[in-house]
């Protein structure tokens, strides 16, 4: 399979891509891991003029904690990097989870955090995370930056919310009130299948109540469904069987999963409820103990 | 130099743009004349003829294909060959010398880790990223370093072994 032709630029700085972006006038297209862009510039279900290859900008590889807990992930910070991060791997239990769950390990050396977020796959993985960290992407624009938060990032199945000729820099995760605990679960068939189900859980806890709430699905709708208007009911609360069973219940209702080839719709929505409770019930355990 | 442009090198019309690169191989540097589309694993086949990295899916999917790119392993048929300019590919080619096997070709052979032999140089460049960083893999670690390649013949159990195998050798080596 072939791609169709392109003309082909690899900028050195993020200033370069942006005006390469801006003078292309939306015919431009930005490559960055391309585990999601090659495939479908050989299936030609994408033709773009001009591809932006954004790998030899130096400055976006990185992720990073400031002093305050902000963690910023940049645009060429790869899937592989988070999974073996020393730096997340205590601070940021949902994406440590996550990131050894993305496609495969060979996939994971190429693919990015940030791609995998601009390119809005309704069973990416990481957008699930994003949405339930209440995440932001900082996107850079020939007038300078702007920050998106992520509920108003995705605009659709594989659409987003960036101007053609903005070129998204980072992932923002903002500091947890207190201590981030949390976790990520996904049911898929085999290696490197999109999520049948899975869910991602993201809480704030001050002692043994809960400060801040966050929850996002994937493979359950046709789009990430935000669900942290359902995981609220745990704000000011302590995990309780009670408490995790009327989150789980109000998550799974947010659900919105068709019957498919993964399985039937009543099938997955019983997977969310499975997976949130498996994630509080692991939470307050560990919670216990270190009590 | 080679020149390549398509599957067949007939007329390119004149606008077609090309671009030189360099990428070592093997770790020998080669020059190549490629357009933007090209990816390396056409590249590696069909320019350099380097024929033992394998295309199955085309998709993605499969890891017949894979590489080590900078030392890490890549699917060749998912990265253009001009993103390879500059940098260090090794291909399965580079793994044995004239005259001795590389120890996971070696393992492969001792422990039947192939069949039709269609995965095999993907599943050897995995296990060589595998062994580079972790010489004493567990079955479990093995696995996983190889579920981004699939097999249709051998139900993977030989295979675990040999890369199992190829450990053994190398830390034994390594010990010498
Ligand atoms: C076999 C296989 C299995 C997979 N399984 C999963 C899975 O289980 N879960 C999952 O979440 N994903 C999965 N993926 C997708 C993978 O995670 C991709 O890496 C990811 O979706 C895209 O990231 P990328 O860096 O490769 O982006 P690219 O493919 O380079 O780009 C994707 C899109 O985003 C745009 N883009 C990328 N970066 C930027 C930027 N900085 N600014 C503006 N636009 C940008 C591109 O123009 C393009 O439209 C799988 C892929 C494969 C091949
Ligand atoms: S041919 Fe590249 S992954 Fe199958
Ligand atoms: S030996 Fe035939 S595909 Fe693996």
């Amino acid at each position: 399979m072939y791609p169709s032709r392109f003309a082909y630029d690899a900028p050195t700085t993020v200033a370069e891509a942006v005006a390469i972006l801006d003078r292309n006038g939306g015919e431009a297209k930005v490559l960055a891991g391309g585990q999601s862009l090659v495939p479908m510039l050989k299936l030609r279900f994408a033709s773009p003029e001009r591809l932006v290859d954004i790998n030899n900008i130096k400055a976006l590889d990185y992720h990073r904690l400031d002093p305050d807990g902000t963690l910023r992930i940049g645009a060429l910070c790869r899937h592989e990097d988070l999974e073996f991060s020393e730096i997340i791997k205590d601070s940021h239990p949902t994406l440590a989870q996550a990131a050894a769950l993305v496609a495969d390990p060979i996939v994971r050396t190429r693919g990015t955090f940030v791609g995998s977020v601009c390119h809005a796959d309704p069973q990416g993985d990481w957008a699930a995370t994003m949405i339930a960290l209440d995440g932001r992407i900082v996107a850079q624009g020939p007038n300078g930056r702007r920050e998106i938060a992520m509920r108003d990032f995705v605009s659709g199945p594989f659409t987003n919310a960036l101007a053609y000729n903005e070129l998204a820099v980072e992932a923002v995760i903002p500091p947890a009130k207190g201590k981030a605990v949390g976790g990520y679960l996904k049911l898929e068939r085999r290696v490197g299948d999109f999520a049948t189900a899975s869910v991602a859980v993201a809480l704030d806890m001050n002692g043994d109540v809960v400060t801040r709430a966050g929850c996002a699905l994937a493979g359950v709708g046709g789009k990430t469904i935000d669900a942290n208007e359902a995981i609220s009911v745990l704000v000011g609360k302590t995990l309780t069987a009670e408490s995790i069973e009327a989150a789980a219940e109000a998550i799974a209702d947010a659900a919105d999963p068709r019957t498919d080839h993964r399985g039937s719709a009543d099938y997955k929505r019983h997977i969310v409820k499975t997976f949130v409770t498996r994630i509080l019930s692991g939470i307050a355990r560990s919670e216990q103990k270190a009590a | 130099m080679t020149s390549l442009y398509e599957e067949v090198p007939a007329e390119v019309p004149a606008n077609v743009p090309t671009r030189r690169v360099t990428v070592t191989v093997n770790g020998e540097k080669r020059t190549v004349d490629v357009e933007p589309r090209l990816l390396l694993a056409h590249m590696l086949r069909q320019a350099l003829q380097l024929t033992g990295t394998h295309t199955g899916c085309d998709t993605t999917n499969c890891g017949a294909c894979t590489v080590l790119f900078d030392g890490r392993p890549i699917k060749s048929c998912t990265m253009l060959a001009v993103q390879a300019d500059g940098h260090d590919v090794e291909t399965v080619e580079g793994l044995a010398t004239a005259s001795e096997l590389h120890p996971i070709q070696e393992g492969f052979k001792q422990e039947h880790g192939l069949q039709c032999g269609y995965c095999t140089p993907g599943m050897m460049m995995a296990s060589k990223a595998l062994l580079e960083r972790n010489p004493n893999p567990t079955e479990d670690e093995i696995r996983w370093a190889l579920s981004g390649n699939l097999c249709r013949c051998t139900g993977y159990q030989n295979i675990v072994k040999s890369v199992m195998w190829a450990a053994e050798k190398m830390r034994a080596e390594e010990a010498e």
